[in-house]
C-alpha cells in the first residue's frame, strides 16, 4: 500500500511535497528569534560555509529590522533564501547551536533566514546596486549557485557580467536538482529575479558553451571567464540491461520531477541504487509520487551510507525500505525494467566482496540510479592549460578560485566535486574577489 | 495545611491576595467572579465624582517575545455613578461576607470625604483605601499623587477621613516622590490604620516610531501614564522595605507592584507586606492566576514550616542593611562548571566588555576560564549564563573576618584623596588601553568581515 496517493494535479503534488521548512509567520519569527542566546563568536557562524553573521540577523529580526536581517544574510550569501531552505542545517548552523549541548531544541536558523529574505524579495527591498563600472568584462558559464553568486559579487565590484546558461532557467540544481519538498520552483526563481534586478548582469538561456569555438569567442571578448559548470549526468553503472526502459539516473529523474511535477511518471515498485543524499531524495520523491513500494539498495551497511542521517530518516519516514549489503549485477526485464538482480555482499578485509551463490532478483518496474554525477572532463579538456585532479575536479587556488589557466576561475561542484548550494555560493563569492584581485593588477 | 488567612489592620480575608483598585474591580460582576475564582479580597475601582475617559488607555512594554513586562494606563477613577458602585458593593458583601471588600476613594473637599466614607461604610465595605497615588489625570485636578506628594495635605485629608471612619483606613502611596517614608509617616500622623504601596509610576512606556507619539495614542497624541506590571516590582520592593524598616511608620503594609506569581507575593511579604495587591497580572491572564498563587504560597509555607502568613512577614528585613554595614571581608569568585557549559561565551564577553576582564578563552575549547586573580565577584557572568548552576559564585574567605565600610571609616581606614593608596582598585590588574584595539575583531565582526579579511580590495 502506497504511503501517498499518486498526485494528479498541481495541488495534490504540493500536498505530497509539503515544504519541510515551511515559511514562518511573523509571530513565529519573533518567538524563535527571542530564543537566540546571541553567543559570542557564535558556533553557528563558524559552521556556516558562507559565514553568515547569524546572531546579528536573528537580532535584527527580533528588533523588527527584517530588511537589515536580509542585508546581513545577502552580504554573506547571495542564495540567502535558497540556503535557508535547502541547506543541511542539521549538520551546519543548527547542528552547531549551543542549545544542542543543553538538550534544548536548536534555533531554527534556516527558517529564520528564509523569513527575512523572502520578505525582502516579496517587498522588493533594494539592498544592492552595481559598483561603478570599471570597464572590464567577465563571462560566466553556468547560472547555478556558483555562477550567479560570482555574477552578483563581480557586478558589485563594477564588472560587466554576462552569464551563459545551457538550460532555460537560472539557479542550477536549486531548481533542477533539489527535492521539491525542500524548496519550490517559484521561490527559487523569485530570488534569482530579485538578484538580477539589483545587480543587472545579463543571462543568456539555452546557450550551452560546448565547443572550443564557443570558448574562443569568450576568451576574445572577456577579461576573465568563470566556470560554474557543476557536474554532468548520472554516472553509468555499466551493468547489463541498464538501457532498459524505466532505468533512469537520479539527477535526470529529479529534474523531470522539478519541471513536470505530477506529470512525472513513477513506477509502482521502485528500486533506488545508491547511499548518498541524492539517493535519499530520489527514494523519498518516488514514495511521495505514490509508488507502492520503494527500496533503497546499497552495497554496504546503513551506517556506511554517505547520506546524512536525517536524510535517511526522512526517507524512512515516507515508507522507504532499506536493502543493505547488496550489489546490483543486472537490470532484468523484457524491454522494460522488471527487476534488479542483486548479489549479496560481505566485507572481506575491508573490501566489499560478493557472496558467491547469493544472487536474487528483486522485482520492480523502475530503477533509479543515484550513483553519482559524471565530471565534465571532455568539456574541460577544451580549455588550454586547465588541469583537473584524479577525481576529475578542476584544480584551482583555494582562496581565489583561479585555475591553472590564469584567465579561468571556478568554484562550486565543478571544483569541489559536488557539495551544497551554500558551498558554491560562498566559494564563488571568494572567486569573484579572486578575479578582481587578478584583473586589477593587469593593465 | 498552612493557614493563608489574614487580619490586615482589622480587615479579614481568607488569603492575602487582593485585587488592587483598578479595571479588574470596576464592577460587582468582576469582583464576584474574582472571589468565585479564589481571590481573598478586592479594592474597588476608585470611587469619587465619576470621570469621563479617553479611548485608547493602555500601553505596554514588551521584552523580546514577552508581552506586558511593563504596563501603563491613562485611565482615570471609576466612570460609573457612585450609587451603582455602592449597590454592587453591598451585593458582593452579602454574597461573600468573609471576603474583603475595600472601597478606594478619591474626592476633594472635606464634606465630600465625609459623605463618601459614610456611604462606603453603609454599603458594607470592610475598609477604605485612600487613593493618593494616581499619577495622571487626577493629579492635575489636585487629587491622587498630588496629595501623595504633599505630606501635610495628605495628613489633613487622612484626619478628615478619620473624623467619620468606623472601618480600617488604608492610605495608598505614590512612588512618584523621593522619599516614600515621608507620606507614610504623614499617614500615620493623620491616624490611618495601614498603608498600601506602590501606586503606579509616572511613565511614558514607548513612542510610536511612525506616528512620533507616545503610547497609548489618543488621536495622534499621548500623555504620561501610570507604570506597573512585572517591571516595577524592584521599585516596589525597595519602597516597601523603606516603609517597613522605618521606626516611625509602624503600620501594616499592603504590598503592590509587579506581583504575578506566588514568588513575587512571598518577596513582598518577606519585606514586610501582610497583604498583597495584584492588578496587571489579572489584566493579562484573568482571575484564574489566583490558583497558582495560592497553591505556590501554600506549598512554600508547608516546605518552610510556616503556619501563618505572620510567620514570615518581614522575615527578610533584618538582612536588608545600609551599604556601609555590609561585610567587606566577604569574597566570592566565579566558578564555571565545565561539564555544564554549552560554550555560548556570553560570560566571557560580558566580563571582558562589561566588567573586569576576569575571563579568558583558551584555544581548542569553547569553555571559558576564570582568571581568579581578576575576579571581583560581581556576579555578572553567573547572571548572563543561560545554564542553571553552570557558573556558581563560590565563597573564598573563611568567614571569620568581618569589616564594614562604617568600621573602616571610624578607623580612618578609607581612601580620602584622589590618588589614595587605599583605592579599592589600586592593585587590581587592568589591561593596557591599546591592547583593546583589533582584539578579537574577527570574532566580534563575524560573517562577511571574517570571510573576506584576507582578500583586501583596493579600488
Amino acid at each position: 500500500m502506497a504511503e501517498y496517493p499518486t498526485p494528479t494535479s498541481e495541488q495534490e503534488f504540493h500536498a505530497n511535497f509539503a515544504q519541510l521548512k515551511p515559511r514562518m509567520n511573523s509571530s513565529e519569527a519573533l518567538f524563535e528569534s527571542s530564543r537566540c542566546l546571541f553567543c559570542f563568536d557564535a558556533p553557528c557562524i563558524q559552521a556556516c560555509p558562507s559565514g553568515i553573521d547569524i546572531p546579528q540577523f536573528i537580532r535584527q529580526i527580533n528588533s523588527g529590522n527584517d530588511t537589515g536581517a536580509a542585508r546581513t544574510i545577502y552580504e554573506a550569501n547571495y542564495f540567502g533564501n535558497a540556503c535557508g531552505k535547502v541547506c543541511p542545517t542539521e549538520v551546519l548552523c543548527e547542528g552547531a547551536c549551543v542549545y544542542n549541548l543543553q538538550d534544548v531544541k536548536p534555533i531554527e536558523i534556516g527558517r529564520l533566514q528564509s523569513f527575512a529574505t523572502r520578505k525582502a524579495i516579496e517587498e522588493e527591498k533594494p539592498l544592492f546596486t552595481p559598483g561603478i563600472p570599471n570597464g572590464r568584462k567577465v563571462a560566466i558559464i553556468g547560472a547555478g549557485p556558483a555562477g550567479i553568486s560570482c555574477a552578483c559579487e563581480l557586478r558589485a565590484l563594477g564588472y560587466e557580467v554576462d552569464v551563459f546558461e545551457a538550460k532555460a532557467q537560472p539557479s542550477g540544481l536549486t531548481v533542477y536538482g533539489v527535492a521539491p519538498y525542500k524548496i519550490t520552483n517559484e521561490e527559487v526563481i523569485a530570488e534569482m529575479n530579485y538578484l538580477q534586478q539589483q545587480f543587472g548582469y545579463s543571462v543568456t538561456y539555452n546557450a550551452p558553451i560546448s565547443s572550443r569555438a564557443d570558448l574562443q569567442k569568450l576568451e576574445e571578448k572577456y577579461d576573465a571567464i568563470f566556470l560554474g559548470i557543476g557536474l554532468g549526468r548520472t554516472n553509468a553503472l555499466r551493468l547489463p540491461g541498464e538501457e532498459r526502459e524505466n532505468c533512469v539516473g537520479a539527477v535526470e529523474f529529479i529534474e523531470q520531477l522539478r519541471m513536470n511535477h505530477h506529470a512525472t511518471a513513477v513506477g509502482r515498485k521502485v528500486i533506488v541504487l545508491g547511499g548518498g543524499n541524492t539517493a535519499m531524495d530520489a527514494a523519498s520523491e518516488s514514495s511521495r509520487m505514490g509508488a507502492d513500494s520503494v527500496i533503497l539498495a546499497y552495497r554496504r551497511g546503513k551506517e556506511d551510507m554517505g547520506a546524512y542521517e536525517f536524510e535517511y530518516d526522512l526517507a524512512k519516514g515516507v515508507g522507504v525500505k532499506g536493502l543493505f549489503h547488496v550489489a546490483p549485477i543486472e537490470i532484468v526485464g523484457n524491454g522494460k525494467v522488471e527487476g534488479v538482480k542483486f548479489i549479496r555482499t560481505a566485507l572481506h578485509e575491508g573490501q566489499v566482496q560478493p557472496v558467491p551463490g547469493s544472487e536474487f532478483i528483486e522485482p520492480c518496474d523502475m530503477v533509479i540510479k543515484a550513483t553519482g554525477q559524471a565530471k565534465q572532463t571532455q568539456f574541460l579538456s577544451l580549455i588550454p592549460g586547465l588541469e583537473v585532479d584524479g577525481k576529475g575536479r578542476i584544480v584551482a587556488d583555494e582562496r581565489t578560485g583561479q585555475t591553472t589557466n590564469p584567465r579561468y576561475f571556478t568554484s562550486g561542484d565543478a571544483r569541489n566535486g559536488g557539495a551544497e548550494v551554500v558551498n558554491a555560493a560562498a566559494e564563488a563569492k571568494a572567486a569573484a574577489r579572486g578575479i578582481h584581485e587578478y584583473l586589477k593588477t593587469r593593465s | 495545611m498552612p493557614d493563608l488567612s489574614i487580619n490586615f489592620a482589622g480587615i479579614k480575608s481568607p488569603n492575602p491576595f487582593w485585587l488592587a483598585s483598578a479595571p479588574p474591580t470596576n464592577s460587582g460582576y468582576q469582583v464576584m467572579k474574582a472571589f468565585d475564582a479564589g481571590w481573598g479580597g478586592a479594592v474597588w475601582k476608585t470611587l469619587g465624582v465619576p470621570v469621563v475617559n479617553v479611548s485608547s488607555r493602555y500601553g505596554s512594554v514588551n521584552y523580546r517575545d514577552k508581552r506586558m513586562m511593563g504596563f501603563n494606563n491613562i485611565e482615570l477613577i471609576s466612570d460609573r455613578p457612585l450609587a451603582d458602585n455602592l449597590r454592587e458593593i453591598e451585593e458582593v458583601k452579602k454574597r461573600f461576607p468573609n471576603h474583603a471588600v475595600i472601597a478606594s476613594l478619591m474626592v476633594q473637599s472635606r464634606q465630600e470625604w465625609h459623605d463618601i466614607v459614610r456611604q462606603s461604610q453603609e454599603a458594607g465595605a470592610d475598609g477604605i483605601e485612600l487613593n493618593f497615588g494616581c499619577p495622571h489625570g487626577m493629579c492635575e485636578r489636585g487629587m491622587g499623587s498630588a496629595v501623595g506628594q504633599e505630606p501635610d495635605v495628605l495628613q489633613t485629608i487622612v484626619e478628615w477621613v478619620m473624623e467619620v471612619a468606623k472601618i480600617p483606613v488604608i492610605v495608598k502611596l505614590t512612588p512618584n516622590i523621593s522619599d516614600i517614608t515621608e507620606p507614610a509617616m504623614a499617614a500615620r500622623r493623620g491616624g490611618a490604620d495601614a498603608i498600601s504601596l506602590i501606586n503606579t509610576i509616572q511613565s511614558i512606556v514607548g513612542v510610536d516610531l511612525d506616528l512620533f507619539a507616545p503610547y497609548p495614542i489618543v488621536d495622534g497624541k499621548g500623555s504620561n501614564g501610570g507604570y506597573c506590571g512585572p517591571a516595577v516590582k524592584p521599585i516596589a520592593l525597595n519602597m516597601l522595605k523603606n516603609c517597613a524598616q522605618h521606626p516611625d511608620v509602624r503600620l501594616p503594609i499592603s504590598g503592590i507592584g509587579g506581583i504575578e506569581t506566588w514568588r513575587d507575593a512571598v518577596e513582598h511579604i518577606l519585606l514586610g507586606a501582610s497583604s498583597v495587591q495584584v492588578c496587571t497580572a489579572a489584566m493579562h491572564y484573568g482571575f484564574g492566576i489566583i490558583r497558582e498563587m495560592t497553591s505556590g504560597l501554600e506549598q512554600y509555607m508547608t516546605d518552610k514550616g510556616f503556619n501563618t502568613i505572620y510567620d514570615f512577614v518581614g522575615k527578610a528585613l533584618p538582612n536588608v542593611l545600609p551599604w556601609e554595614d555590609l561585610n567587606m571581608k566577604y569574597k566570592v569568585t566565579a566558578n564555571i562548571h565545565e561539564e555544564k557549559c554549552i560554550g555560548c561565551q556570553l560570560c566571557y564577553t560580558a566580563c571582558e566588555d562589561g566588567a573586569h576582564q576576569a575571563i579568558k578563552l583558551n584555544a581548542g575549547t569553547r569553555v571559558p576560564e576564570i582568571i581568579e586573580a581578576n575576579c571581583v565577584g560581581c556576579n555578572l557572568c553567573s547572571l548572563v549564563c543561560p545554564v542553571e548552576d553552570c557558573i556558581t559564585m563560590d565563597r573564598q574567605d573563611d568567614g571569620t573576618a568581618h569589616l564594614t565600610w562604617k568600621e573602616r571609616t571610624e578607623a580612618n581606614d578609607i581612601p580620602t584623596e584622589f590618588n589614595d593608596e587605599k583605592a579599592g582598585g589600586r592593585h587590581h590588574w587592568v589591561p593596557e588601553p591599546a591592547a583593546a584595539l583589533g582584539k578579537e575583531k574577527h570574532k566580534t565582526l563575524p560573517g562577511k568581515a571574517r570571510q573576506f579579511e584576507k582578500i583586501t580590495v583596493t579600488e
